[in-house]
């Protein structure tokens, strides 16, 4: 059965037992992050209800921490708290504590004034005030506050598994990289229906009347240690290097899963957003990161990548698919595209996409440099005779191709162009392709063959063993189905990698993979 | 029992209560009358020490109030709202309980004072354990009253506690609570702005305006003796009925006591009383009674008109 089209009830089942983990992370996540917003928002609440020349101070305060997004603050906790579950819970019971304080401060402020009066005129001191009169009164609306908070905070949680705090955000991220549906339902379905339960206990609690109020403030504290409890720091094996991977990563048999079964690599792993994932490795948060051999990033923070010995990680070697009509249609459009291949090697690659996302050039302009230093610039014809489409992806690199694509032709032929860069994902670029809405795109033989085509296991495994192996099998297959041409690569493979700090690297002298893993094991 | 020597209180520059000095008798009952910003909320409220003043000595009982803590102090001062100020999530009992639970009685002896208490105050024991939203205006004023009442205080601070009432519930209540046996043991101190309930329930009257009390006497000398222009136009609108409360009935025998039918009228009741039973009445007269309950004679309309015309007669004539 093709992987996509099992049902979505299969894959849970299969993965029952990390979607129950995720679920009880994804509680606790919530929980804890809940209990210590309560614990800090309820007195400030408080303290601002006795204190009003603060009330404005504060409630702006925790206002303004709500209007920051949800990834930059978690952005900002990772120089502060690291990565994992510390800044996770540190941005969530940020999110939460503005519902806490307003509501209690409401709450406190609506208690009504000849009821305060009687109280302090039979005698109760400030404290029994508190606690027998304007807490009681004001629990409806500091439960609401709570429930309001809750429901924020297991939507927010999703965004935990970016910086390695797990959770259902595994799931739906790692789901969206690996452009598997169920997956992504695995774990927004459970997120959804976990905010529902929530809101719907909660608004049972509150709708309580009064008499059973005073019972259920006394469960709350308790319901909410409990639920606490169920996070627990997932840290089965700690090793000398802890690794942080992407949930795509993760989940692919050409990732982490090929690195345990043919390397027999066992490293304490933290999911973590791609996004992120650099800059921990940069400020040694982590020590070990999955990623993408050509990526500028990799150059900017100075890491290395490990040599794949055992060749697991299947080529994503670069180059322009082409639709066979076009090259029927625009004659030179072949020869002239082919003019780039082979001239942009890995270093060369990560360098003009070092150019682009670190000294913040434009695509433009980083297209036009190399290929004026290749000697390949030619100023536009401005030609007229039709218009070739280029498509590209959503990222600096594929910008940086079309631009020189685009270059290449006008200054090469008659023909005009039209880019239309940023086309979403693999299958939104794709799918432009075969419906005729662009002419070619720069694509890769891994995502070819994994993403598009997808052979059984097998045959992966059989075709993925060299780059000319991918190359052919893609070549032929698109040829086969989709009428779609595969050109010359460009050079480059931009393919997973596993980098380390070259620092790091040099001195404990690992350059491949099974380096790695030895040193793992001579602990 | 209670003195009130040269209290003042300031709000900013606004003098709320201006250098007023009283005194309050035990088991009297004073009002303090007047419009509202005249300070006699301000006065109240210092009593127990929910305001604090800016200047100025008050002693209960020969004791200075402001040398114990104001919590020891209030739980001995009873204090009924306008607007009752029940906490809506306590039950009545609970509420009424309120006072004894913070002087740690013993439950049982809660229990008992509670209940005999509502008795007293005629709400039947099947509200013990309904929440005040579900009791009508005049009975959540009895339970606010019984909260205030229930630790058996010497003295009871009421401000306005019939303010939000309807005219009929009000006059009802203002019946029981002259009624009322555990009153009669209180030196209250109460604030109203209506002329005719200042009357009708006070021993004596202190009239305030801006800050100051302007005279502080019985009823009757209020009207027949004004110190100013300002008692004279205060009660110059209500002045026959207020009159009739303000002048008794002639004395009976000492001990002794009016009766109509089978209503019983204490020997100090007002000729408004008086009439007010006569009115259902067709021409029927009063019985006057001695200590020992033997008729001595009839008080009628006419003996009444008679000596509410002497009593004018004399005031005038002093």
């Amino acid at each position: 059965m093709n992987e996509q089209q099992q049902s979505l009830w299969d894959f849970m089942r299969r993965q029952s037992d990390k979607l129950l983990e995720q679920t009880i992370q994804h509680i606790g996540l919530t929980f804890i992050s809940l209990f210590v917003a309560v614990i800090i928002g309820l007195p400030l609440g408080i303290f601002i209800s006795r204190r009003r020349q603060f009330s404005g101070a504060i409630l702006g305060v925790a206002g303004v921490l709500q209007t920051i997004p949800s990834i930059a603050l978690l952005g900002f906790m990772i120089p502060v708290l690291g990565i994992g579950p510390k800044p996770a819970i540190a941005a969530l019971l940020l999110y939460a504590l503005l519902p806490i304080i307003r509501n209690t401060f409401t709450g406190i402020t609506g208690v009504d004034p000849a009821v305060k009066e009687a109280a302090v005129a039979m005698g109760m001191s400030k404290w029994q005030v508190l606690f027998k009169v304007e807490l009681p009164l004001a629990m409806p609306v500091i439960f609401a506050g709570i429930r309001t908070a809750t429901v924020i905070t297991v939507g927010v949680a999703t965004l935990a598994s970016y910086i390695a705090a797990g959770g259902l955000g595994e799931f739906i991220f790692g789901g969206i990289s690996l452009n598997n549906t169920n997956m992504i339902l695995a774990g927004a379905i459970p997120a959804a229906l976990l905010a529902i339960l929530f809101d719907f206990l909660l608004s049972r609690l509150q709708k309580l009347n009064i008499k059973k109020l005073k019972t259920a403030t006394l469960i709350l504290p308790l319901l909410l240690i409990l639920c606490s409890s169920f996070y627990f720091i997932p840290s089965a094996y700690a090793t000398k290097l802890k690794a942080g991977f992407t949930p795509e990563f993760m989940g692919r048999h050409d990732g982490n899963l090929g690195l345990q079964s043919k390397y027999g690599l066992k490293i304490s792993t933290l999911v973590i957003s791609d996004a992120v994932m650099y800059k921990a490795a940069f400020e040694k948060q982590l020590d070990v990161i999955s990623g993408y051999s050509t990526d500028g990033r990799l150059k900017a923070y100075n890491l290395v990548v490990l040599k794949d010995d055992k060749g697991i990680f299947p080529p994503y070697y670069a180059a322009p698919i082409v639709r066979e009509s076009s090259l029927k249609k625009f004659a030179e459009l072949e020869k002239i595209l082919n003019l780039l291949a082979n001239k942009i090697n890995d270093s060369v690659m990560t360098a003009l996409n070092y150019k682009t996302d670190y000294l913040h050039q434009t695509p433009e302009k980083v297209a036009k440099d190399f290929l004026v230093t290749q000697g390949l610039w030619k100023s536009p014809r401005n030609g007229n005779e039709g218009v070739v489409r280029i498509g590209s992806k959503i990222f600096g690199e594929q910008y940086i191709l079309a631009n020189i694509y685009s270059m290449l032709i006008k200054g090469n032929s008659n023909y005009g162009v039209s880019t239309k860069t940023g086309l979403g994902g693999t299958k939104i670029c794709f799918d432009a392709l075969t419906n005729d809405q662009i002419d070619f795109y720069p694509e890769y033989t891994g995502t070819g063959l994994l993403a598009i085509l997808q052979p059984p296991a097998k045959t992966i495994d059989s075709v993925t063993v060299s780059r000319e192996a991918t190359y052919n099998y893609v070549k032929a297959g698109f040829e086969q189905k989709y009428n779609i041409k595969w050109l010359k690569p460009i050079g480059f493979n931009n393919a997973y990698a596993l980098m380390m700090r070259r620092e790091q690297a040099d001195k404990l002298k690992i350059k491949t993979i099974s380096d790695l893993k030895r040193y793992l094991k001579n602990r | 029992m209670i003195k009130v020597s040269h209290l003042s209180k300031h709000f900013g520059k606004v003098k709320a209560v201006d250098d007023i000095s009283f005194n309050v008798k035990e088991h009297e009952n004073l009002i303090l009358l007047g419009t509202s910003g005249c300070g006699k909320t301000t006065t109240l409220k210092m009593i127990n020490r929910l305001i604090e003043p800016s200047a100025g000595e008050i002693e209960i009982d020969g004791k200075n109030i402001f040398e114990q803590s104001p919590e020891i102090l209030r739980r001995g001062i009873g204090y009924v709202l306008q607007n009752n100020g029940l906490f809506p999530h306590y039950t009545v009992a609970e509420n009424i309980a309120i006072v004894p639970r913070l002087l740690k009685w013993d439950e049982k002896r809660i229990k008992t004072r509670v209940s005999d208490l509502l008795e007293k105050l005629h709400l039947s024991n099947n509200y013990l354990h309904v929440y005040p939203n579900e009791l009508s205006g005049g009975q959540q004023q009895r339970v606010g009253l019984a909260r205030a009442l229930v630790a058996d205080p010497a003295v009871l601070l009421m401000d306005e506690p019939f303010g939000a009432l309807d005219n009929v519930t009000r006059s009802k209540i203002h019946a029981e609570f002259k009624a009322l046996d555990e009153l009669k043991r209180k030196t209250i101190i109460m604030v109203t702005h209506d002329v005719q309930e200042a009357f009708e329930l006070g021993d004596r009257i202190c009239l305030m305006d801006k800050g100051k009390i302007v005279q502080n006497s019985p009823p009757a000398d209020l009207l027949f003796k004004p110190k100013n222009d300002f008692v004279r136009g205060f009660l110059q609108e209500q002045r026959l009925q207020l009159e009739f409360k303000a002048i008794k009935a002639p004395q009976p025998p000492e001990g002794g006591a009016f009766e109509l039918r089978d209503v019983k009228l204490p020997a100090d009741v007002s000729l408004w009383a008086i009439l007010e039973q006569l009115k259902f009445t067709d021409g029927e007269n009063l019985i006057i009674r001695d200590q020992h309950g033997k008729k001595t004679g009839t008080l009628g309309f006419e003996e009444l008109m008679s000596a509410f015309y002497q009593y004018k007669k004399q005031q005038v004539h002093e």
